[in-house]
């Protein structure tokens, strides 16, 4: 393994601090990994949200977790371009994030437009839901109802 | 009054940042007043968004102006005079009507101006505005859905709606000035010059305020002056509350 395979691999198995069944790999916040001739390592994330508050505990832990492997000399960088999108969530991700009881983002050239495509109920996999309301319990999620089952469930909208 | 900037490119962010953080206050100060629960989250959601956006652009400003101030230094220890927001968001938060109205009105006009800055030839900006216009395109659907609720509701809701409109439309022509600043970040392409926004937010609140069976004010009375630093009078009272903690121990962290 290469020491950007071995970084990329430590830093994009740190979970998320708000949704810890995601890695930051899943959620496609870990951007890039260098390493120069010197040893030096750049380690790149981007916010989902720009005032998301995991942000920054994310960035200390990934400094964290890279310098206990033996490589001391690391900057971790935001970055804000491009911007996220849930494009970048991973098919394991969404797995996850199904089975942690939050519906995953819808996918499919999302483009802001309103979408036809349904959003499934994570408890009991009808289509037959609705929104409650487009703001959570973070910033990323809208909360649904599911018209089968009656459980309110939150969805991790698309962005 | 010491306004620390350095061309054109800088005060242009920093209106953009200001314009922000003091939005993203106002909203922050329902927390826990919201009529429903879901409109407290709502609300300080957005918020939160505002703040994130704000945080960027003071970052780029610092760069700009060369002072190398941090985003703290901007948001605590600047006075009054030194901000350089637009009137309409320093506003005070009024009842729900108010709050739910100043949102249409300045998340179109954020909208349409984030959209436009995807292009900014200052990439740092631009790659703010490409989150920033995702997210603000929430704000503006959720204050469109309480436009229209509110207006085509009960008699005491539209009427509240009403009032709201006229209080705070006066605000309104300040966001479409040009002046210097926004001429030539226009001509350098930093970012649109504001007047040229005009037509598309005036279709839209044209368009939602018609279904929302409330009439689009006439302009009158047009109030300015955030530009260049000169503020209503609610403004330092929100400062002084938002700023008590910095100016009471300085340099505190937590």
């Amino acid at each position: 393994m290469t020491a950007v395979e071995e970084i990329r691999s430590i830093a994009g198995a740190i979970p998320d601090p708000e949704m810890p069944a995601l890695t930051i790999a899943d959620l496609g916040i870990l951007r890039d990994v260098r390493v120069d001739a010197s040893g030096h390592v750049d380690v790149d994330i981007t916010p989902t949200y720009s005032g998301c508050p995991a942000l920054d505990t994310i960035r200390e832990d990934v400094e964290r977790c890279v310098r206990d492997q033996g490589f001391t000399d690391v900057t971790v960088r935001i970055v804000l371009s491009p911007a996220w999108t849930t494009e970048w969530m991973s098919e394991a991700g969404r797995v996850k994030l199904r089975a942690y009881g939050i519906a995953p983002p819808r996918q499919h050239g999302f483009d802001l437009t309103p979408l036809t495509i349904a959003v499934q109920c994570p408890r009991c996999d009808s289509t037959r839901t609705h929104e409650l309301t487009h703001f959570g319990s973070t910033q990323c999620q809208a909360v649904r109802q599911c018209d089968a089952c009656g459980e309110t469930f939150p969805h991790f909208k698309e962005h | 009054m010491t306004l620390v900037v350095a061309g054109a490119a800088a005060v242009y962010a920093l209106r953009l940042a200001d314009d922000c953080l003091v939005l993203s206050h106002r909203l922050a100060q329902w927390s826990s007043r919201a009529p429903t629960l879901e409109d407290d989250v709502a609300l300080t959601n957005i918020a939160l968004d505002l703040l994130g956006q704000a945080r960027g652009l003071y970052a780029r400003t610092a760069e700009l102006d060369g002072t190398g101030r941090s985003e703290d230094d901007y948001a605590f220890m600047r006075g009054e005079r030194e901000f350089i927001n637009c009137l309409l968001v320093e506003q005070e938060i009024g009842d729900f009507a108010a709050t739910i109205v100043r949102q249409l009105l300045c998340s179109t006009f954020q909208l349409a101006q984030w959209q436009a800055l995807t292009t900014s030839t200052d990439g740092p900006v631009s790659a703010v505005a490409a989150k920033a216009a995702k997210e603000t395109s929430y704000h503006r659907d959720h204050a469109t859905d309480w436009t229209l609720r509110l207006g085509d509701g009960t008699d005491e809701s539209h009427r509240r709606m009403e009032s709201a409109l006229a209080a705070m439309w006066p605000f309104t022509a300040e966001l479409f000035e040009s002046d210097a600043v926004a001429r030539e970040a226009g001509a350098l392409g930093v970012g649109p010059d504001p007047a040229t926004l005009r037509p598309e937010w005036e279709g839209y609140i044209r368009r939602v305020l018609g279904d929302a069976t409330l009439v689009m004010p006439e302009s009158t009375w047009t109030p300015s002056g955030g530009r260049e630093g000169l503020h209503t009078e609610c403004f330092g009272y929100m400062l002084a509350e938002m700023q008590h903690l910095h100016r009471s121990f300085p340099g505190v962290t937590w």
